[in-house]
């Protein structure tokens, strides 16, 4: 399972980077997206897939008796899922107001801040 | 229970909370904003003092014993950027009482304003690699909305390259987390920092390293990444740039000084070796940018990366006096440099512009507002006997006893450099005559209105620090000497924060 996801992260990684260098706004924040995505499946696949009963110690016991699955990538995906919606929630209306008083979803042509 | 490692975030939560119950009530947000960065200033000192006597302060969060829980630890180093958070916070504050226009209040500067502040101080007080992550998110969401306050042409495009690049960061570090998670099996620092010692795979680590160094970099704005800072900065309202400007870019310098003293300490020939030649450059890219600019906000701006240089290099000779010097020249920096940007705010109240060519004599009409610029401006530049000075001098004395002659000659020159970029704005703002054509009535008239004044307070204390870190520079050094130990020995963080369990 480890190699499908690896290639299908990379892929992920790829595509985001692909899409970030396009010259619409739009992609740029599409690319984003990916980009956290990728992230995130990278945090699940690097932090080891075992196939494991649900962490839950039975009563008495100090540690959990079996292969349990580990849940703290999940709780970490989890969490930078919920940031990146609302980070990336931001990026969307950013996009918008800029494309409303720029007049252009060009990057190339948001150059006069630079100098 | 050593709440005080909690207060300095706890502090401003609330503060921003109470601020948004009272949303359409801006004297009152505005009161409850200054009386919060007091007493976040106030905690910070309470933090300091306990740190000092008892080396670290350290506080599990819901009592769940390290490594599985979150912990909260505060040295020196933290103690110190809490200090200047809370001193900056409340300069700030007060410079906003009269700075922040009624459009920009009822769009929640306050309440973002203590959010970014939380974020700020999280950052410097957590000692869990995710939530460091999350006090950054934090961090980040409230400066995105602070920069664009007010919506105007400049700074929505500036805010497009700040998110893209931010997000760009916060990508590559959570990446860099999930890999480290994968290789160590633990979030807690001072745990992965003993877990890390025995892994099997050095070159993994490595390739980890890189991709923190990466992240941070980004967010210090260090070079080749540093691209979007003079691209932002100085869009935003002047009291945004200015905490912006003290603050933010120094949380990516605090992570790579903890990270790469506590965690990645093993293969320092190759990590500090990068570090060395990204501080030389950026040192260099930095000071010549701002040569070329003709902007007053965007000089500075091009010279907080190339001062974000000299606490690199601080780092990257990894020697007991550099160690020193990166965090004297931070405690310097953030004072001087926020300074400089609220004196820019002062004259682009007095004239309406930033433009270097439309602005002039000003020492004429306000000689006080010219000696408040030269001060910071001279100690930027390292004139002694101002704090600029002690902080390069050590710095340099690090790198010559390092035998490191390159990077010491780069850094002497970027002085130098940086001397004429402020000898340019002193040249053409204060003492050349106003150019014609120039609506000069705010400057001219002879009385100071009320609202200017409350604008001069907080420059005045800043000018007061930095003349009193150049003067009376011992306890200072003293403070930088005693965290430069602490980052050296990492055995005592570790032991502070994992215990008997050790």
């Amino acid at each position: 399972m480890e190699p499908i996801m690896a290639i299908a992260v990379g892929l992920m990684y790829a595509a985001a980077i692909y899409m970030m260098l396009r010259r619409s706004i739009v992609k740029l924040v599409i690319g984003l997206m990916l980009l956290s995505n990728a992230a995130n499946l990278l945090i699940f696949t690097s932090a080891g897939m075992t196939r494991g009963a649900p962490p839950l110690i039975p009563e008495g016991a100090i540690v959990p008796d079996g292969i349990v699955a580990d849940p703290l990538p999940q709780a970490l995906i989890l969490t930078a899922i919920v940031i990146a919606f609302g980070v990336l929630a931001f990026a969307v209306v950013l996009i918008h107001r800029a494309y409303n008083i720029l007049r252009t979803d060009n990057l190339d042509q948001m150059k006069d801040t630079d100098t | 229970m050593s709440f005080e490692v909690a207060l300095p975030i706890l502090i401003p939560l609330l503060t921003g909370a109470l601020c948004v119950m009272f949303w359409r009530y801006n004297a009152i947000q505005r009161a409850l904003s200054l009386a919060g960065s007091i007493a976040l200033l106030g905690t910070s000192i309470w933090l300091m003092v306990s740190v000092y006597n008892q080396g670290h302060v350290v506080m599990h969060m819901g009592n769940w014993e390290a490594p599985f829980g979150i912990t909260l630890v505060a040295d020196m180093l933290s103690a110190i950027m809490v200090v200047l958070t809370g001193m900056m916070a409340v300069a700030i504050a007060i410079f906003s009482l009269s700075s922040a226009s009624p459009s920009h209040e009822r769009f929640g500067y306050y309440p973002l304003m203590q959010l970014l502040l939380a974020g700020v101080a999280g950052s410097f007080l957590t000692g869990d690699i995710f939530n460091l992550y999350v006090w950054f998110e934090v961090m980040l969401v409230a400066s995105f909305a602070l920069l664009i306050l007010g919506g105007e042409r400049a700074q929505m495009e500036g805010a497009v390259k700040y998110v893209t690049l931010n997000l760009l960061s916060s990508a590559i570090f959570l990446s860099a987390i999930g890999l480290l998670y994968g290789l160590v099996g633990t979030l807690n620092m001072a745990d992965i920092a003993v877990k890390l010692g025995q892994a099997e795979n050095p070159g993994l680590v490595d390739v980890i390293a890189v991709m923190f160094l990466i992240a941070f970099g980004i967010k210090a704005a260090a070079f080749p990444l540093f691209f979007w800072l003079p691209a932002s900065y100085h869009t935003g309202p002047v009291a945004v740039s200015a905490l912006f400007a003290g603050l933010l870019t120094k949380v990516g310098v605090y992570a790579l000084f903890r990270v790469f003293t506590l965690i990645f300490n093993q293969n320092v020939d190759f990590t500090h070796e990068i570090l060395l030649w990204m501080a030389g450059l950026t040192m260099l890219t930095g000071v010549l940018g701002a040569a070329a600019q003709f902007e007053f906000r965007r000089i500075l701006s091009f010279h907080i990366v190339s001062q974000i240089g000299y606490m690199i290099l601080g780092l990257a000779l990894f020697t007991p006096l550099a160690l020193i010097g990166g965090v004297f020249y931070i405690m310097h920096h953030i004072i001087v440099k926020t300074n400089l940007f609220l004196i820019s705010g002062i004259t682009h109240r007095l004239l309406g512009t930033y433009d270097l060519k439309k602005l002039g004599g000003i020492y004429k009409s306000k000689p006080f507002l010219s000696v408040l610029f030269l001060i910071p401006a001279l100690s930027l530049a390292g004139i002694p006997p101002l704090s600029g000075f002690f902080a390069k001098f050590i710095i340099i004395r690090a790198g010559i006893e390092a035998n490191a002659y390159v990077i010491t000659g780069i850094a002497l020159l970027v002085g130098l450099l940086t001397l004429y970029s402020m000898i340019k704005i002193w040249a053409e703002v204060f003492w050349k005559k106003l150019p014609k054509g120039i609506d000069d009535t705010a400057l001219t008239e002879g009385r100071t209105s009320a609202s200017t004044v409350v604008l001069y307070i907080p420059v005045v204390l800043l000018a007061i620090c930095t003349l009193f870190i150049g003067l009376n520079g011992q306890p200072i050094y003293e403070f930088a000497e005693y965290s430069a130990a602490q980052l050296l020995n990492p055995a005592g963080y570790i032991e502070a924060v994992l215990g008997g369990s050790q």
